[in-house]
């Protein structure tokens, strides 16, 4: 394979490669392509009250039933004077506190910080569990649900439609069926009579069927109690439904909490024992987001990445990424528009410096700077020193001419200036010696050329590594690097004509 | 219009930059032979050996306690040139026409001491001239006697002639006439004048400055169209025989007129700018394809010579 060949062939595997993994990690951990993008992280505040009746008392809480969706960022458990122990059992987890003596009305809160997926995923199928068997109940309660049982498979095909017909009569009595004897029957007390009678329909008719907490997520909420749902399995999957308005499906903004009919809430020594609901929508940055939710499922991007390092060590890399990215500026200016620079990378390395600099400033620092010291240099050269003294004795007048602009700002209260200190003194030594070769060999104006064709394509750099977007990109897609080789490759195979060139020739090719 | 299009260069044969490197320096040009021509010692010694004239090395100062033996060499030599082997641009070289007793003269009449000789070569020895401050190499070389048919085509300074050989091809040519603004340099961008050369009769065919077409000299007012460059049928296989010296590909060889010796090779170039075109008012590329779709480029230098001159020489009109 020739040189060419290959360099195609690298090229598109490193864009490849770059640009699959941002998209991975765009998709799939949620790292926001955009700078500050902000998601909605919900506040959940569990507050369980109840009477403590001077005895030892024990409290236990079912926690929530997180989904694939849902990512808790950190969960608050602390109640004073009381000891907290987990009760997990499989995806069943519960919260426990004790404490030895209580009297009076005690709080007890749980607070869960939580980002929740705008999109809920669809259920995963799952085998049918065993039919119900029908709860025990008096006969003429019986003969009334076996009529509504009647009723409703006469109006429907499955499961489903089963549920839905049971729904809409539950919430329409007026349609015959005498129903409110049914709904006023003596119930559980901790669930709603709707919910509990289209559970026990349900189980009378062998449908399989669960109750469901869960909490709708609004922003400002205080107080609301667990809404329930009813669960029924379609011989597929299980299927949520609203029992008011019939709605299938996962609602939007809705934190499961628990699932089936284990209590939510048991509390031992106390009475009157009751668990309300606060809810705060806070903005989060999403990159914070991306980043815990990558920990929480150890997504080795995440894991071997730079959030792994120090924030210290952060802050350097956060700076080093952008290397690249004046590095591409270089190239693009030099081998497609051919403007001439003094040294290579120089203006990467003057862009960098503006960066702590601010950009006015940092001009102005560097052309006094080099104005001063190409003066002096003229002077040593009259003295025909070897070029490592030269040069070092010109690394040491720069140094002086930082220290001297320091202090005099500072005497001023030009704090700016102060920043002087950023500008790699060696570069700028080095770029005083050769524009001052440049000066006696090619004269002024090729000065001028060369040194400000290095400053535009510094500050052309500078604008693009402290964009925002650009920023963002590198720092939290170092992947985008490998585009960036990719990029760099190809353009290092051009062979067409530089901009600069379209003018210089334009004479010859038109002028005559 | 200030810029031109792509496709226009594209018809005129233009080689640009990026394919002058990427095309033909990097593909042609063997890294290994490139100290060849970057030190002049190292060319002048290949190209004595390939019996290609150049000015005679007299003398050369590698090392400091050399220094005190040059004067005894230089006794026996009126004028000669002192110079860097690594200097690049015309830089620590001087030029010694006469003496006067024990002085030596340049060419300006100001005397120079043999101290002051002394001092210029420990100078050059310790890289004050070389790129990068190397330590350096003092070779000392007979004088060029410059062709006064070049004098009322240039101003102060020494004329050249660049021929850019490839595949040890001369595939064009042109002189570089210093001016006043170019202050007897012969470099291109500071204003000097180049004039592009039929390949054919050695004839003038076009001269620029600053990129744009010139017909007379700005200094002395002659006229370019009379440039007749002598020893024409010399110059080209001298040029051309550099590939055989040099290894290299694609490199332009400088070619001096000694008055006596005729042309002589100054120095050669891995890297020649473009400015050769502008001052030929033709493109590279054409002539370049050509040489690289010959089915039998292995030829001797006379051979390809003929062929060049053949290809890419004008035409007398009708």
């Amino acid at each position: 394979m020739n040189a060419r060949a290959q360099v195609y062939l690298l090229a598109m595997i490193c864009i490849v490669i770059g640009l699959g993994l941002t998209i991975y990690k765009r998709i799939e951990l949620g790292f926001p392509l955009l700078p500050g993008e902000q998601r909605p992280v919900w506040t959940v505040e569990a507050k369980v009250t109840f009477d403590a009746e001077d005895k030892p008392v024990k409290v236990s809480l079912a926690l929530p039933n997180t989904g694939p969706g849902d990512i808790i960022l950190s969960q608050d458990f602390t109640s004073p004077g009381y000891g907290f122990g987990w009760d997990g059992q499989g995806a069943e987890r519960r919260a426990e506190w004790a404490r030895r003596e209580a009297s009076g009305p005690q709080s007890i809160f749980y607070r869960l910080q939580l980002f929740h997926a705008a999109k809920n995923p669809a259920p995963p199928t799952s085998e049918a569990p065993e039919p119900p068997t029908a709860p025990e109940m008096d006969a003429s309660t019986r003969t009334a649900i076996n009529a509504v049982i009647d009723l409703v498979k006469e109006r429907s095909s499955d499961n489903k439609t089963f549920t839905n017909e049971l729904v809409r009569l539950i919430n329409n009595p007026g349609s015959g069926m005498n129903l409110s004897s049914l709904l006023n029957a003596p119930h559980d007390s901790t669930i709603d009579k709707k919910v509990y009678l289209m559970l026990r329909v349900l189980a009378t008719a062998g449908v399989p069927s669960r109750i469901v907490r869960g909490i709708k997520l609004e922003d400002g909420r205080r107080r609301v109690p667990l809404s329930e749902l009813v669960e029924i399995h379609d011989g597929k999957h299980w299927v949520l439904f609203n029992p008011t308005t019939g709605e299938t499906g996962h609602p939007e903004n809705f934190l499961l909490w628990q699932r089936g009919g284990v209590s939510l809430l048991d509390v031992e020594g106390g009475s009157n024992s009751r668990v309300t609901f606060s809810i705060i929508e806070n903005i989060r940055p999403a990159k914070a987001i991306a980043i815990a939710q990558g920990r929480e499922q150890q997504a080795t991007l995440v894991d071997f990445s730079i959030y792994s390092l120090p924030i210290e060590i952060q802050n350097t890399f956060k700076h080093i990424l952008l290397v690249p990215i004046g590095a591409l500026v270089v190239v693009l200016l030099r081998i497609l528009v051919g403007i001439k620079t003094s040294g290579t990378f120089m203006p990467i390395l003057i862009a960098l410096a503006l960066i702590q600099t601010t950009l006015f400033t940092g001009l102005a620092i560097f052309l006094i700077i080099v104005s001063i010291g190409l003066w002096i240099r003229s002077y040593l050269s009259n003295l025909n020193l070897l070029l490592v003294a030269r040069i070092s004795a010109v690394v040491i007048v720069v140094i002086l001419l930082m220290a001297a602009m320091s202090i005099l700002s500072n005497k001023l209260g030009l704090t700016q200036a102060l920043t002087v200190t950023f500008f790699p003194m060696i570069i700028l030594a080095w770029t005083i010696e050769r524009m001052s070769i440049l000066w006696e060999e090619d004269g002024p104006k090729e000065v001028v050329m060369q040194g400000g064709g290095s400053l535009l394509v510094a500050v052309i750099a500078y604008l693009a590594m402290t964009n925002r977007l650009v920023e963002h990109l590198t720092f939290n897609f170092p992947e985008l690097l490998l585009v960036l080789l990719g990029i760099i490759l190809l353009v290092g195979q051009y062979t067409g004509y530089r901009l600069s060139e379209l003018r210089r020739f334009q004479p010859m090719v038109e002028g005559r | 219009m200030f810029f031109t299009t792509p496709s226009k260069l594209r018809a005129h044969g233009m080689l640009g930059m990026n394919r002058r490197n990427v095309a033909y320096i990097s593909r042609y040009n063997n890294r290994r032979f490139y100290p060849l021509v970057d030190n002049k010692l190292k060319t002048k010694l290949v190209a004595e050996k390939a019996r290609a004239a150049t000015p005679r090395l007299l003398a050369v100062v590698e090392q400091q306690h050399q220094v005190n033996r040059l004067q005894q060499v230089l006794e026996l030599y009126s004028e000669f040139v002192i110079k860097p082997a690594q200097g690049s641009q015309g830089k620590g070289i001087l030029v010694i026409t006469g003496r006067d007793g024990d002085h030596y003269l340049k060419p300006s009449g100001e005397r120079v001491s043999p101290a002051e000789i002394s001092r210029h070569a420990s100078n050059i020895l310790s890289g004050l001239y070389s790129l990068g401050g190397k330590p350096d190499v003092a070779m000392v070389e007979s004088l060029v006697h410059f062709d006064h048919v070049f004098d009322e085509f240039s101003h102060e300074g020494v004329p050249d002639i660049r021929v850019i050989i490839f595949k040890g091809f001369p595939v064009m040519a042109m002189m570089r006439c210093s001016t006043k603004a170019s202050d007897g340099k012969a470099n291109l961008h500071q204003g000097a004048v180049g004039v592009g050369i039929d390949l054919a009769s050695g004839k003038a065919l076009h001269a620029v400055q600053h990129d744009r077409p010139v017909s007379h000299h700005p200094d002395t007012g002659a006229h370019f169209a009379t440039l007749q460059v002598p020893h024409w049928d010399r110059i080209l296989p001298l040029a051309a025989s550099s590939y055989e010296m040099t290894g290299l590909g694609y490199i332009g060889a400088d070619i001096v007129l000694d008055v006596h010796q005729g042309p002589m090779i100054l120095e050669l170039n891995a890297r020649p700018g473009l400015a050769v075109q502008i001052a030929n008012g033709t493109g590279l590329l054409p002539r370049l394809r050509a040489i690289e779709a010959l089915s039998h480029p292995d030829m001797e230098v006379a051979e390809r010579v003929t062929w060049a001159v053949e290809q890419f020489g004008e035409r007398p009109a009708g």
